[in-house]
């Protein structure tokens, strides 16, 4: 995840209290999607950026998860991202990210 | 003045990489984070590509034009060994680094840079050898030879290293305290000169071309060079033109963030077309700020410091010859301001509107050119594997115009794309490392027409919250 925005989203759950923000990833490929999930969960694993050992704990979706596609109007929806929903695979990128919400599966 | 009716041509086109993990600490990013932590920087260290394994790197191979992209061995890459590629192709090389210090000192017309005995009389033996050793102007190796302690311990100096060795040169502030001259920068604007000058040297050679015929250089690398009045001046195309002994040659910067070389070749045709210019030179030098960039990402996966290279290019466009590949100037796509920023409204703009404009679809395209980033330096990092999502971007729109059949999207992907090779310097990554491949397809006859498109990040200067981006097609000449 790049620099600017892992600064903006600590200065928004500093603001906000963690437990308001739900962090929405439109990655298109499962890797990327799972390390940008793993950055506001867990903290930046490259410790590059200012989520480097801040484990928010971020509440966070792919946007092709049925739970948040389904809140999108259709016309908005279609201009942003209609066609490469066609093409991505949603089962993958939803699972990438919702593997990121679970425990860690050992302790780290 | 006929030929002035048809398009121009693109006649030719080469690419060079030097390879200098020496430098690659001075990257941007390993030059903020090295110094933070000494077991990161022996790790870094530690971690840098021999010439050879970068020479085998078949990535490598195909930027320099040796392999067709499509041509790529099954990943990883960085599991080739060494030993069985060359360092030369047509048209091509890749150049090691102490060579890469001498062609430095042959460019620097400063006189900043000091390199170290040793390295001076290795340098200069090496490039006393080398093909095009008559261009380069070895004189001033002897010149550029002193005290590197000293020069180091000059204001702003910036030290220089082989590989992982000691500091065996110093490139010296244009100015104590601008900001804008200080070692680090004119170590970036000199070896974008030196790359994009051995890019031009070897295509003019290649292609037997009377340097005193080219009338204009039009150059689209990274770097902005300027001074703290005007910090991005420009016109590093001149000072290639000089270091390649274009006399009758002037030029200028053409700067779009990455997607700059398109607009430049598009310039570059329009001056040609409208009987400005008979032959222009394009040309585009490597970015050394972004050496490194992703390294935490490599490091952590087991690999290599794989961003060790400085890409160069070089590309001539004249009036039409009846034999190269034509620049279509009435197919040129751009991202129109309303035009939207997400990737599908990037891609019809760029993409399909030039199409419709022609008349064509896109299976009229043999091969479409886009972020070529090589996905071995930037899937480590969390940056994904960018070509794939762009032919993904593509191949959803074709589907939806029924261009092709859904069931047909991973083939079309397969067969009109291709996997992504160029380092990650992003002018070079975005279409421009394709040109030499798509001219030989096209002038071979394997392929009818080639789509160039480039994007740009233009937000990141913070002037603006829109990228860029803009495409040309170049077609099979009819005649």
């Amino acid at each position: 995840m790049d620099l600017d925005s892992q600064e903006q989203i600590l200065k928004l759950s500093e603001l906000h209290g963690p437990s308001q923000l739900t962090v929405i990833i439109g990655a298109p490929d499962p890797e990327a999607a799972e390390i940008t999930a793993e950055t506001v969960v867990r903290g930046d694993p490259s410790y590059a950026g200012a989520l480097a050992g801040a484990q928010l704990g971020l509440d966070v979706y792919h946007v092709l998860d049925e739970s948040i596609s389904s809140d999108v109007p259709s016309d908005v929806w279609e201009a942003q991202i209609g066609v490469m929903a066609d093409v991505l695979e949603a089962d993958a990128l939803v699972a990438a990210v919702a593997g990121m919400r679970e425990p860690p599966s050992e302790p780290s | 003045m006929a030929e002035l009716k048809k398009d121009p041509v693109v006649v030719a086109a080469t690419q060079v990489l030097a390879h200098v993990p020496g430098m690659a600490r001075h990257g941007s990013k390993p030059s903020r984070e090295l110094p933070r932590d000494p077991a990161v920087e022996a790790e870094f260290l530690g971690s840098l590509r021999s010439f050879d394994e970068a020479v085998a790197y078949p990535p490598h191979q195909a930027f320099v034009g040796a392999i067709h992209p499509r041509a790529l061995p099954a990943r990883p890459w960085t599991d080739t060994p060494p030993g069985q590629a060359s360092r030369w192709a047509p048209g091509g090389e890749v150049m090691p680094e102490e060579e890469f210090l001498g062609l430095l000192a042959s460019v620097d017309t400063a006189g900043l840079l000091t390199l170290g005995a040793d390295l001076a009389e290795r340098a200069l033996g090496a490039l006393g050898d080398h093909p095009l050793a008559k261009h380069f102007a070895l004189g001033q190796l002897e010149r550029a030879t002193g005290d590197v302690e000293a020069a180091a311990d000059g204001v702003a100096a910036c030290p220089i290293h082989v590989g992982a060795g000691p500091m065996e040169a110093s490139l010296r502030a244009g100015d104590d305290v601008d900001q804008s001259l200080t070692g680090a920068v004119l170590l970036e604007n000199l070896a974008a000169k030196a790359t994009a000058t051995l890019a031009l040297l070897h295509l003019l050679d290649k292609e037997q071309i009377d340097p005193a015929s080219v009338d204009y250089v039009i150059g689209c690398g990274e770097e902005a060079v300027g001074d703290r009045y005007q910090r991005g001046g420009g016109n590093l195309a001149k000072a290639v033109a000089e270091a390649a002994g274009l006399s009758e040659a002037s030029g200028m910067d053409v700067k779009d963030f990455c997607a700059a070389p398109i607009p430049a070749l598009v310039v570059a045709a329009s001056l040609v077309k409208a009987g400005v210019f008979r032959r222009v030179a394009v040309v585009a030098g490597g970015s050394l700020a972004k050496l490194g960039m992703k390294f935490q990402g490599h490091l952590r996966n087991r690999l290599p410091v794989l961003e060790d290279v400085l890409g160069g290019a070089a590309a001539l466009v004249e009036g039409d010859d009846g034999a190269s590949p034509t620049l279509r100037l009435d197919a040129v796509g751009r991202h129109r301001v309303a035009a939207g920023g997400s990737a599908p409204q990037i891609m019809e703009s760029l993409a399909m509107e030039p199409l419709v404009r022609l008349g064509l679809t896109t299976t009229d395209i043999d091969d479409f050119a886009t972020e070529l980033h090589n996905p071995e330096i930037t899937e480590p990092q969390g940056s994904g594997n960018v070509p794939e999502r762009n032919y993904k971007t593509l191949a959803a729109l074709a589907a939806r115009r029924g261009d092709i059949s859904r069931d047909e999207i991973a083939s079309f992907v397969e067969s009109r794309g291709m996997p992504g090779f160029a380092p990650t310097q992003g002018h070079l990554a975005s279409g421009l490392c394709y040109l030499p491949h798509a001219l030989d397809r096209l002038k071979s006859g394997d392929a009818t027409r080639s789509m160039i498109i480039a994007k740009g990040s233009l937000f990141l200067g913070r002037m603006s919250q829109l990228s860029d981006g803009m495409s040309v097609v170049l077609e099979r000449n009819r005649q």
